[in-house]
């Protein structure tokens, strides 16, 4: 009986990690389509991580960090977490939006904070949507929320939120390129399930 | 300052003097500095939750939730020496990092947090000195055992000293 992350067995986690590789490559088309350029993807990492491991990946938890936080629910409950450094927040909102007023102390505008408000909507879609296309679970996505602030205080909602199912996060990373080899975001999202979505996951695929 | 102790989240810490325990980055968490001004001796927990009696599915990590984590450091002490008497708390952390919290089955977890480890300590007759507690934004917590001081530090906000 699965009763948390932590006892997740191999054959599980693989499926997990596809899901996330699914929903990496999904992610990369959806950005393409914003930026109206091509999008290169690295393979992204998937990795079942205890909390200070998952906080140190992105540097610390003290790392100013954008942090987006959107609810899934449906056939399937849970939440999804997109974190992004502040100079990738920067730069690549500095693509989308072509702001006159130059942002203050170097705090990001409104505009700007809505389109990455926007982009992590789209990236944490496509994660979902891969659960979707995998199981046939239909699930819709709340409002995006955003803050910046402490990775490890950002972190620690969706940890607190699902605290029941255990002190283990799954996070995928991924390096968008763009064309020409250029580096343009690297992306961290972590995602939650409640304990019933995640039987259901594999029931539905029989695992 | 002397020798710095991290403490992580769902854990607790003690330290004599000349010792500064720290926990980063507390989100909706709170941290609890618990000092014997006479001895200078003192504990710093960083907890999760509020309580632990919403989880009845397998073990419990004490040290996760405010009901059970305040009570067994207080317990420590005392066991290493410190006298009830002469113990005091200073909080900080339980902020809402993000607007939607509002909407989650947990409700404001920060607001709750704060109210739980206050039920705790009146239980146990700790006088809370000092807080630094809710809105919107994270802090890290410095607590120096030499001077009993809560340190609390957030991104661009300047120190305040408790």
């Amino acid at each position: 009986m699965l009763n948390n992350y932590e006892e997740l067995n191999d054959m599980q986690l693989d499926v997990l990690r596809e899901i996330g590789n699914i929903g990496a490559g999904n992610a990369a088309s959806a950005l393409a389509t914003i930026l109206d350029e091509k999008v290169d993807i690295s393979l992204p990492k998937v990795k079942i991580a205890d909390f200070d491991e998952a906080v140190s990946a992105l540097g610390g938890p003290e790392t100013m960090t954008v942090g987006v936080l959107i609810n899934y629910s449906g056939d399937g409950n849970g939440m999804i977490m997109f974190l992004l450094d502040m100079e990738d927040a920067k730069s690549i909102t500095n693509i989308l939006v072509q702001d006159e007023e130059e942002s203050v102390g170097g705090e990001l505008s409104e505009m700007k904070l809505s389109a990455i408000k926007e982009i992590g909507n789209i990236l944490s879609s496509s994660y979902i949507n891969s659960i979707s296309a995998l199981t046939g679970m239909n699930m819709e996505v709340s409002v995006p929320y955003i803050a910046i602030d402490m990775a490890g205080a950002l972190m620690s909602v969706p940890i607190i939120e699902f605290g029941a199912i255990g002190d283990k996060v799954m996070y995928i990373d991924e390096s968008f390129i763009g064309s020409g080899g250029v580096h343009m975001l690297q992306s961290h999202v972590i995602m939650f399930a409640e304990i019933d979505t995640l039987k259901n996951i594999m029931e539905r695929l029989g695992i | 300052m002397g020798n710095l102790i991290v403490v992580g989240i769902s854990d607790y810490k003690l330290a004599k003097n000349p010792g500064v325990l720290v926990t980063y980055a507390l989100g909706s968490c709170v941290g609890i500095c618990i000092y014997d001004r006479k001895l200078k001796i003192g504990g710093l927990s960083h907890i999760m939750l509020p309580d632990s009696t919403m989880f009845t599915r397998g073990e419990i990590n004490r040290m996760k939730f405010a009901d059970t984590a305040i009570c067994d450091m207080i317990n420590i002490l005392i066991n290493k020496g410190a006298d009830k008497k002469f113990l005091s708390a200073k909080i900080a952390g339980g902020a809402q990092m993000f607007k939607v919290q509002e909407d989650s089955q947990l409700g404001n977890i920060g607001e709750r947090n704060i109210k739980s480890v206050k039920n705790a300590l009146s239980e146990l007759r700790i006088p809370l000195l000092a807080e630094d507690t809710g809105l919107n934004y994270g802090r890290t917590v410095y607590f120096d055992i030499e001077t009993g001081i809560m340190k609390v530090q957030s991104l661009n906000r300047s120190i305040s000293e408790y």
